[in-house]
């Protein structure tokens, strides 16, 4: 006897998010799921929209950095650079060197400080019950301390201006960060042993969510997402803004674009971060730490420039169009994270319902930079 | 003490025993293990876990235990009725009538029953059944697909872990526990059995739906899993319910393979000493599987399943093999020892050979990272 007629099944819509464990913050998707396999998905977003470009117009160009923090909770340091860089280019001032260095050391630690974040809450989405958050918050409370030394804020710094930074650094910062340096690799190698070398986890990640080159450049994907399909393209080295021609530095790639490599390459990236902090603490010289002669209103000449910065999460840019106001007449923000997310569809159609949370995670979204 | 007493109808003599005797001990044993696991987690972790009730946050669990107490039983409007309402029960009550046949000592064992592994494997088998109504029930799709995962896991890894047991029943000739045990006064049988032990380890964790096997319940992905839709007391008898399971499943794990309440000189010192043995014992294996839930990510379901039927199973068979032979042509117990082990490696280092491969270059690169960090 034969079985003449298939089992018949139907599919099942699941709704995850906007409050899902998994989904980091406010996001939706609806997974149309056939047993344990997804056969479609469907994101949803705008849940943080807070029309940040528009409300950048009525800030004066001091108010703005503050926005920038707001823009990306993660890498805010970062977000500020692109904002007083593209400010600084198209008033033409020179930035004290002194400045540019501590630019440099807080974006890098910026930098570890996201990717920390990440290595926990995607342990947390392969399942490590936590054991990889409580590491990597441990890690990142340590940057959280300098920068709370530095700036006198945990999250919100505001501490670039444009033509410089807002203070000096506290006495005794060259030993803390050192410290803190030497820690840091401890804890990277303590991550180290707890996932990348894990079988459960490579068995969970590799060849998961793999995106092909061409797809990834066309979706504009930027940052570990397209250096781990082996595109090596890193802004700092391929359009080198602030100091970074000066520091001899790495951009590490993957081989797959799996969700292994996008891990990898951020772990990867943390190491390569820290080596350019130790050569920027180095070669930090005195002096100034804010441009002269700068007036108390800053009113940027007419033209429009687009800046853009390496983010933790990709290219982050600015661009931006004066009126010869002293408020920008329009901003526009390109945020890594909402290019990233449309390549979320096509990275899961056909894999398993747990894959679906573990690739959201290797995105590292942050929604309030994709929703603005 | 009670257990000495005959109450005259064997039903009513288990009941009463269960009701006077089990419950009690086994509420606050399980209070004692949620304390004991957050603990250990904790300190995993690099946090403290709860400090600020009682000493060592030891009453923490009272605290929790009060609250979902006075928390309200919300049933959702879609769920069906009779599945949702039934459900703790039913993966209630198959935990406790498992504690009829469990030996806590020599005399502490409220049925000494001759078939008591088989009857302990079946009273915990069916408490998957609950897990299932109350993901059917719940009218939730999380809660659904926890309950599905929950009852295919259940029938992978039934297998490996009652074929790892039987291996061991082999070369012991009996299913009664007590019997067993008596076998070990001299030698625990994990001296012999270490493949079966892992095994039984692993299928155990299984069974529990802890990391790396916690997918009916993953918080990442299906929220909770069946037990989603559940608060106040209905969603903790849920909680005592996976832990009393973890309880009993250690008692087996001690009494099967490290020996219960026998070894070393349990029947010369007395009840205090195995009493104490038991704890230990039980002890240990929960901290391993406490170890294990701190340190591995979890595995997805069609991982789960090639696991459980083309590695655990087959090497499960070869257990069974091997300890057949030794009890057919009366070989020296020595040759199980020294097979499991060789038995053991082989496989881990097939395992760690397969996976690696797969990210080489990487790993290497790590490799050469912390080698040059340290030098």
């Amino acid at each position: 006897m034969t079985i003449e007629r298939e089992f018949e099944t139907v599919t099942m819509d699941i709704n995850v998010g906007p409050q899902h464990p998994a989904t980091h913050g406010v996001f939706r998707m609806v997974l149309t799921v056939d047993g344990e396999r997804v056969v479609d998905l469907e994101p949803y977003i705008g849940y943080m929209h807070r029309g940040g470009e528009k409300l950048s117009e009525n800030m004066d160009y001091r108010q703005g950095i503050g926005y920038q923090d707001r823009t990306c909770y993660l890498s805010q340091f970062i977000a500020e650079h692109a904002y007083v860089l593209a400010a600084e280019r198209l008033m033409e001032i020179q930035v004290p060197e002194r400045a540019e260095y501590i630019r440099v050391i807080m974006d890098e630690l910026n930098r570890v400080a996201s990717h920390m974040m990440f290595v926990g809450a995607f342990g947390q989405d392969v399942g490590t019950f936590g054991t990889a958050f409580g590491y990597a918050f441990r890690e990142r409370e340590r940057i959280q301390d300098l920068f709370e030394e530095v700036t006198g804020e945990r999250l919100m710094y505001s501490y670039y201006r444009v033509g410089g930074v807002a203070w000096d650094l506290p006495p005794g910062f060259e030993e803390s960060c050192r410290r803190v340096i030497r820690e840091l690799r401890q804890g990277i190698a303590d991550l180290d042993g707890l996932l990348t070398t894990n079988e459960v986890f490579i068995e969970r990640t590799r060849d998961v969510g793999a995106i092909p080159v061409e797809d990834a450049i066309e979706y504009g994907l930027s940052g570990p997402m397209l250096r781990a399909c082996g595109v090596p393209f890193d802004i700092r080295r391929a359009e080198p803004y602030s100091l970074y021609d000066r520091f001899d530095f790495e951009v590490p790639v993957g081989d797959r674009g799996d969700v292994f490599d996008r891990y990898w390459v951020r772990m990867q990236e943390m190491a390569q971060s820290l080596r350019i902090v130790e050569q920027a603490l180095e070669q930090l010289p005195g002096g100034p730490i804010l441009a002269e002669r700068l007036p108390r209103m800053l009113r940027l000449p007419p033209g429009e420039i687009y800046q853009r910065v390496e983010d933790a999460r990709g290219e982050y840019g600015l661009y931006l169009v004066s009126r010869g106001a002293n408020k920008p007449y329009r901003l526009k923000m390109r945020s890594p994270s909402f290019s990233n997310l449309q390549a979320l569809r096509d990275m899961t159609v056909g894999h398993y319902v747990a894959d679906a949370v573990i690739i959201l995670g290797s995105i590292d979204i942050v929604l309030c930079e994709v929703d603005r | 003490m009670i257990l000495g007493i005959w109450f005259g109808n064997p039903i009513l003599d288990a009941l009463v025993k269960i009701g006077v005797f089990i419950v009690p001990v086994m509420t606050v044993t399980v209070m004692f293990l949620i304390w004991a696991e957050r603990k250990v987690v904790g300190r995993f972790q690099a946090r403290l876990g709860p400090m600020r009730t009682g000493p060592f946050g030891l009453l923490q669990s009272v605290a929790d235990a009060l609250k979902l107490l006075t928390k309200e039983d919300v049933r959702p409007a879609l769920a069906d009725r009779w599945s949702f309402e039934l459900a703790p029960f039913a993966l209630f009550i198959p935990i406790f009538i498992t504690f009829v046949a469990l030996p806590f000592t020599q005399d502490w064992v409220l049925r000494n029953l001759d078939l008591g592994l088989f009857y302990v494997l079946a009273a915990l088998a069916l408490s998957t059944l609950g897990l299932l109504l109350a993901g059917w029930g719940s009218a939730n799709k999380y809660a659904l697909l926890g309950g599905v995962r929950a009852a295919a896991q259940m029938i992978s890894y039934e297998l490996p872990m009652v074929f790892a047991l039987l291996a061991v029943a082999v070369v012991a000739g009996t299913l009664n526990l007590n019997a067993m045990i008596e076998q070990q006064a001299r030698v625990p049988y994990v001296v012999y059995q270490p493949l079966a032990f892992v095994i039984f380890l692993i299928a155990a964790t299984a069974e529990l739906h802890r990391q790396p096997f916690d997918m009916p319940v993953a918080e990442s992905e299906v929220v909770g899993g069946p037990t989603v839709e559940y608060s106040g007391i209905r969603w903790s008898m849920f909680y005592l319910a996976e832990y009393a399971s973890l309880w009993i499943t250690s008692i087996l794990g001690a009494v099967i393979f490290l020996g219960g309440w026998a070894w070393p000189y349990g029947q010369e010192w007395g009840l205090p000493w195995q009493l104490a043995l038991g704890a230990v014992k039980s002890g240990l294996i929960i901290f391993i599987v406490f170890w294990i839930r701190a340190s591995m990510p979890r595995m997805r379901i069609d991982q789960l399943m090639s696991y459980a039927w083309k590695v655990l199973l087959p090497l499960t068979f070869v257990a069974l093999l091997v300890n057949g032979f030794v009890v057919v042509y009366d070989l020296p117990l020595w040759v199980l020892t020294v097979a499991s082990v060789l038995i053991l490696a082989g496989t881990v280092a097939g395992i760690q050979r397969a996976v690696k491969r797969k990210v080489r270059a990487q790993v290497g690169a790590v490799r050469s990272l912390a080698y040059a960090r340290r030098s």
